[in-house]
């Protein structure tokens, strides 16, 4: 039986750029809840995102693996890849300053 | 793929794809779910109003496997709409909670209505021949 470790590393794995947080929710070692996220899913359908996850573990799923659960995005909760997440700050820091920090309007 | 030999399972899975506008191949029934997961999308059908086809795909192993072959889809349940495969439990809730189920099953807006439960329609009759009718 795999460990929720172990489905984490094969997706990691098999799905460029991915990051997967997976739960074995029963602790039975055999229904798992995983959260993927990668920018491999852009552009595609959920179904094709889920095939993709589904995939790396072929026949296992539905028996070593009897469930899992699935939830794709090709972004995290914070809105940004990891490789974007160092521009889109950058970007921001700018903004900031530009926009908020500047304590008198253009008046003239 | 596989022999050229005439599959009549597979056959007349494609078939009520083809026939329904909503069929969910499910474990079970919806009176009688045999899984969570199958129930929870049941549950969801219900709850739009939304009419559709069930089939039980435990009285016979080879089911399961044809309707992986045509959907490339490995697990069950799985919700179609007009010929398509619109996905398993955890997609089906997701465009559920988002509104978006409604629109894919093309329902009327997703109503607020308490669930009421909805007969579904009656195991496709050609999926009944074929089916081990246990008792």
């Amino acid at each position: 039986m795999p460990t929720a470790e172990e489905i984490k590393q094969r997706i990691e794995a098999s799905i460029p750029g991915a990051q997967a947080d997976v739960e074995d929710y029963t602790g039975g070692g055999d229904h798992f809840r995983a959260t993927v996220t990668s920018s491999a899913f852009a552009g595609r359908s959920r179904i094709e995102q889920h095939k993709l996850v589904y995939g790396v573990f072929g026949d296992e799923i539905g028996g070593a693996i009897h469930a899992l659960s699935l939830k794709t995005q090709v972004q995290g909760e914070s809105g940004a890849t990891a490789a974007e997440r160092t521009d889109a700050a950058a970007e921001r820091t700018d903004a900031t300053a530009t926009g908020e920090q500047r304590a008198a309007p253009a008046a003239t | 793929m596989s022999s050229s030999e005439s599959n009549p399972i597979r056959d007349a899975i494609a078939e009520a794809i083809g026939e329904h506008d909503t069929i969910l191949f499910m474990k079970g029934t919806p009176e009688a779910p045999a899984c969570g997961f199958s129930a929870r999308t049941v549950a969801m059908l219900q709850s739009l109003e939304a009419p559709f086809a069930a089939v039980d795909i435990l009285p016979d192993p080879r089911i399961r496997q044809e309707l992986s072959a045509i959907s490339g889809w490995p697990t069950i349940p799985q919700l179609f709409s007009r010929g398509e495969l619109i996905g398993g439990c955890d997609i089906v809730t997701e465009m559920y909670e988002s509104g978006e189920l409604a629109d894919a099953l093309g329902l009327p807006e997703q109503a607020g209505a308490p669930a009421q439960p909805v007969a579904a329609e009656a195991q496709p009759a050609g999926l009944t021949q074929i089916e081990n009718r246990l008792g």
